[in-house]
């Protein structure tokens, strides 16, 4: 599957394209194949975001993870700083991303 | 094409520009187009024939044509000198500042933002091409 | 230290107005991203892997106490209450909003900081000697110099569109402390014959995928020409270097393509031609900057003797302290590396307490190192113990300057959007590694560096052992070299061969270590073994 993702202009924060707006959840990203250049170019235009790629990712257990290492450290934070992370709390969040 | 932005006193120049290489070849054109990868000396002998002086910029990143300026202006050159292309509002009050005194930008730029761009420095810190006095003359002065 | 006139104060302050400006129209629409980004670079603001991330200046790595507890307050107030000081005497916030960005440059404004040329293709923060005014070798304060330096290039009219980033270092001694011929100009203050003070220019050097030492093009420049000279160099720079190819940009390719003594020409012909131009400072401004970096008032019989009875102070002595011209003086390093950390992250509590330590024991200045450590450079001899006990309670006593403990490292995967492979993770590993082994002190001075991707920004070219981040498919996997220095000595490492994962890589180290234990001569180096024998016993270690 292909994810939308880019940056909120604003915040910096790293966002998903969830089929009708944006979220900081890589739970909430939509499938874009086909229609990413143009929601690209469109939601950009519009800035709800910046600088907004395609990436390739895969569904496991429901959430859809990133095939590339650094989508997936961009996707939840740093890890040798796992308190910054969106999952601060989840103790496996190191296997999820390397 | 956008408004042509003009700070000077004289008649507008209205020979069109031809390039280096055509103006070198040629003895009356008094106009020319220096393209970033031109050596703006090679017009140094012919500075008096000369009342425009076109630099372009075709990307506003490539900053050749800021040297270009202040070589001319370096060497005594006095018509006008205008940047011309990709010439962006955050790049005026630097282009001033090499010698530039017209601008010709391929987009229309706001009004108020070039007034906002020229005003923004109080001071300067080196001198180049204007008649700025660095801040290190004025402390000293 | 420099103090700003009202002169310095407009000019920062206008250009904080001209950046709350840009930002504000971009965030309205007026700029796109393509047409801000080389403006919010020349601010410092870059967009990473999680959010924006500020680089701020440090102008040749001094400052005070009331300058460190504003980047402390930054970060409590901007930031997640931490930063990173970098390679070049900067420090970063990773998690800055752009809504935020003037009013973080605003704060520094109020206390003379600024991230102005801190990216972009401009001329950036000058960086210099971090014993600076301390050093027991130094020929005179290198720091006059590089603030002059500061004041040219910043906001220079000609000079902020170049073909790629230029970075300047500035010392004045035969010891390099500053990586300076590592740069893409480094200038050494040295005193001729006749006893007169010149600028030796070093152009040409740099890192990133084409590491190249500088070459000298000129050993004397005389002090009233220094910027003249300079505004030479960059001027050949910006007509001729090249722009077709951003990896082929930088001034060392241009000075290796034409040869060093093509380039010197060209220099010296427009030098001729600027010398009429006025646009060297007037010598006072020179002599006038200088008063500034003038000695505090040392104790003329402050103690020469330092209680060595706490063994672990001793140690601590030992290996992070440097001589000082003055009597009863030392310069006292500060790591940033413990055992498992993060190289060069300070939390806000820490550099509140670096900036306190500062106030009561090193004159109000502090100094941030290349090798991302902080320095107080005037500390009493007599003040070492309360000093050490203070930064031990704190966690930041680590005894392990200039060792295999003190990793440089870049931010690597973890922050950088450009990064092949994390850097710090690797970091952590080594020095937890040889923490445990007990063998970080017996294997003296060793400089590992550790970079996240070919743009080397954690200096692995120059490491007396190199780790270079490479993605092989997908995969982190990690490069090792051998036989850098950026000092004196200066050298390009070599890559040792077939790359370690991030398990492997640990034991690499490990194991060139132990072959250096073997092979050792009285008094030698890691890197000096390495010099003596080749690559080839250790190649052997490593791939059998
Ligand atoms: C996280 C954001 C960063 C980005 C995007 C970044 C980007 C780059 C790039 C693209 C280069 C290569 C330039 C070239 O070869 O032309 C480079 C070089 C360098 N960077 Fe960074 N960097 C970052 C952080 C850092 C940090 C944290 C440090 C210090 C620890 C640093 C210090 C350097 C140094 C010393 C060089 C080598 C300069 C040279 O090539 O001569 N950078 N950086
Ligand atoms: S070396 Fe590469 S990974 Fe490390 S900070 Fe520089 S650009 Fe990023």
């Amino acid at each position: 599957m292909r994810l939308l993702t880019g940056n909120d202009l604003k915040t910096g924060a790293v966002t998903w394209w969830t089929g009708s707006d944006w979220s900081i959840h890589v739970e909430d990203a939509a499938d874009v194949t086909g229609s990413e250049d143009e929601t690209a170019r469109r939601e950009e235009a519009a800035r709800r975001v910046n600088a907004p790629y395609a990436i390739d990712a895969e569904m496991q257990d429901g959430v859809p993870r990133p095939t590339h290492i650094k989508e997936r450290v961009r996707t939840l934070g740093p890890t040798v700083r796992p308190d910054l992370t969106l999952k601060p709390a989840e103790p496996d969040l190191g296997n999820w991303v390397i | 094409m956008a408004e042509l932005l003009r700070y000077r006193d004289d008649e507008t120049v209205d020979h069109p520009a031809v390039t280096v290489d055509a103006f070198l070849d040629q003895s009356n054109a008094s106009a020319v187009r220096i393209e970033p990868g031109d050596d703006a000396r090679d017009l140094l002998p012919h500075l008096e024939r000369l009342a425009l002086v076109e630099v372009n910029f075709p990307a506003f990143g490539d900053g050749r044509g800021y040297s270009s300026a202040r070589i001319l202006r370096e060497a005594g050159y006095d018509g006008e000198l205008r940047a011309v292309g990709d010439v962006l509002v955050d790049q005026l009050a630097y282009m001033r500042r090499c010698g530039f005194d017209a601008f010709e930008p391929d987009q229309q730029l706001d009004k108020d933002d070039v007034q906002a761009a020229f005003e923004r420095w109080p001071e300067v810190y080196q001198s180049a091409a204007d008649d700025r006095t660095p801040i290190w003359t004025k402390r000293h002065a | 230290m420099y103090k700003y006139d009202q002169y310095d104060q407009a000019m920062v302050d206008a250009r904080v107005e001209e950046f709350r400006d840009q930002a504000r129209r971009r965030l309205e629409g007026k700029l796109t991203e393509d047409q801000f980004k080389p403006l919010r670079l020349m601010n410092g603001l870059y967009l990473q892997l999680h959010a924006y991330m500020l680089r701020v200046a440090i102008p040749y790595g001094t400052l005070d106490s009331r300058q460190m507890h504003a980047l402390a307050d930054i970060a409590d107030k901007y930031d997640r209450g931490y930063g990173h000081f970098t390679t070049r005497q900067n420090i970063q916030y990773n998690w800055i909003k752009l809504e935020d960005a003037a009013d973080i440059l605003a704060d520094l404004s109020k206390v003379e900081m600024h991230a102005i040329q801190t990216s972009g293709n401009c001329i950036r923060n000058i960086s210099s000697d971090h014993f600076a005014g301390a050093a027991a070798d130094e020929v005179v304060d290198p720091r006059p110099y590089a603030e002059l330096l500061r004041q040219w290039s910043s906001f220079h009219p000609e000079f902020s569109y170049l073909p790629r980033k230029f970075k300047i270092a500035v010392i004045a001694s035969d010891t390099d402390r500053a990586a300076m011929r590592l740069h893409d100009i480094g200038i050494n203050i040295v005193r001729n014959d006749a006893g007169e003070l010149g600028a030796a220019f070093y152009v040409g050097g740099g890192m990133g995928r084409t590491p190249m030492i500088a070459p000298c093009i000129n050993d004397f420049v005389p002090l009233d020409r220094l910027v003249t000279y300079a505004e030479a160099c960059l001027r050949v720079y910006n007509r001729y270097g090249r722009r077709d190819n951003k990896y082929k940009a930088r001034i060392k390719i241009l000075v290796h393509e034409l040869g060093a003594e093509e380039y010197t020409r060209q220099v010296e012909e427009e030098f001729t031609l600027l010398l009429d131009q006025g646009v060297e400072p007037p010598f006072a401004e020179l002599e006038r900057v200088r008063t500034f970096f003038e000695d505090p008032l040392f104790e003329a019989d402050a103690s020469p003797d330092i209680d060595r009875s706490d063994p672990d102070f001793a140690l601590w002595v030992d290996r992070n302290t440097v001589a000082h011209k003055a009597d009863g003086y030392v310069s006292a390093v500060i790591s940033l590396k413990p055992v498992g950390g993060i190289p060069g992250d300070a939390t806000a509590e820490q550099m509140r307490l670096m900036a306190d330590l500062a106030k009561d024991y090193s004159f109000d200045e502090l100094r941030v190192m290349h090798t991302q450590n902080i320095v107080l450079p005037h500390v009493r001899k007599a003040d070492l113990h309360a000093l050490w006990t203070a930064l031990d309670e704190a966690g930041l006593g680590a005894p392990n300057l200039d060792t295999v403990e003190d990793i440089i490292a870049c931010p690597g995967l973890d922050y950088c959007s450009l990064a092949n492979a994390r850097s710090i993770p690797v970091a952590q590993r080594i020095s937890e590694r040889f923490a445990k082994t007990g063998k970080t002190e017996t294997l003296g001075q060793l400089k590992l560096k550790i970079s996240g991707c070919i743009n080397a920004c954690g200096h692995h070219h120059a490491g007396h052992i190199g780790i270079l981040g490479v993605d092989r498919k997908g995969v982190e996997n990690y490069q090792l070299l051998l036989g850098g220095s950026e000092a004196e000595d200066v050298s390009l490492a070599k890559i040792t061969g077939p790359g370690f994962d991030e398990h492997g890589i640990v034991d690499a180290v490990e194991t060139v270590t132990t072959v250096y234990e073997r092979e050792r001569e009285d008094g030698e180096r890691f890197l000096d073994t390495y010099r003596r024998i080749g690559m080839n016993p250790f190649k052997e270690a490593l791939y059998g």
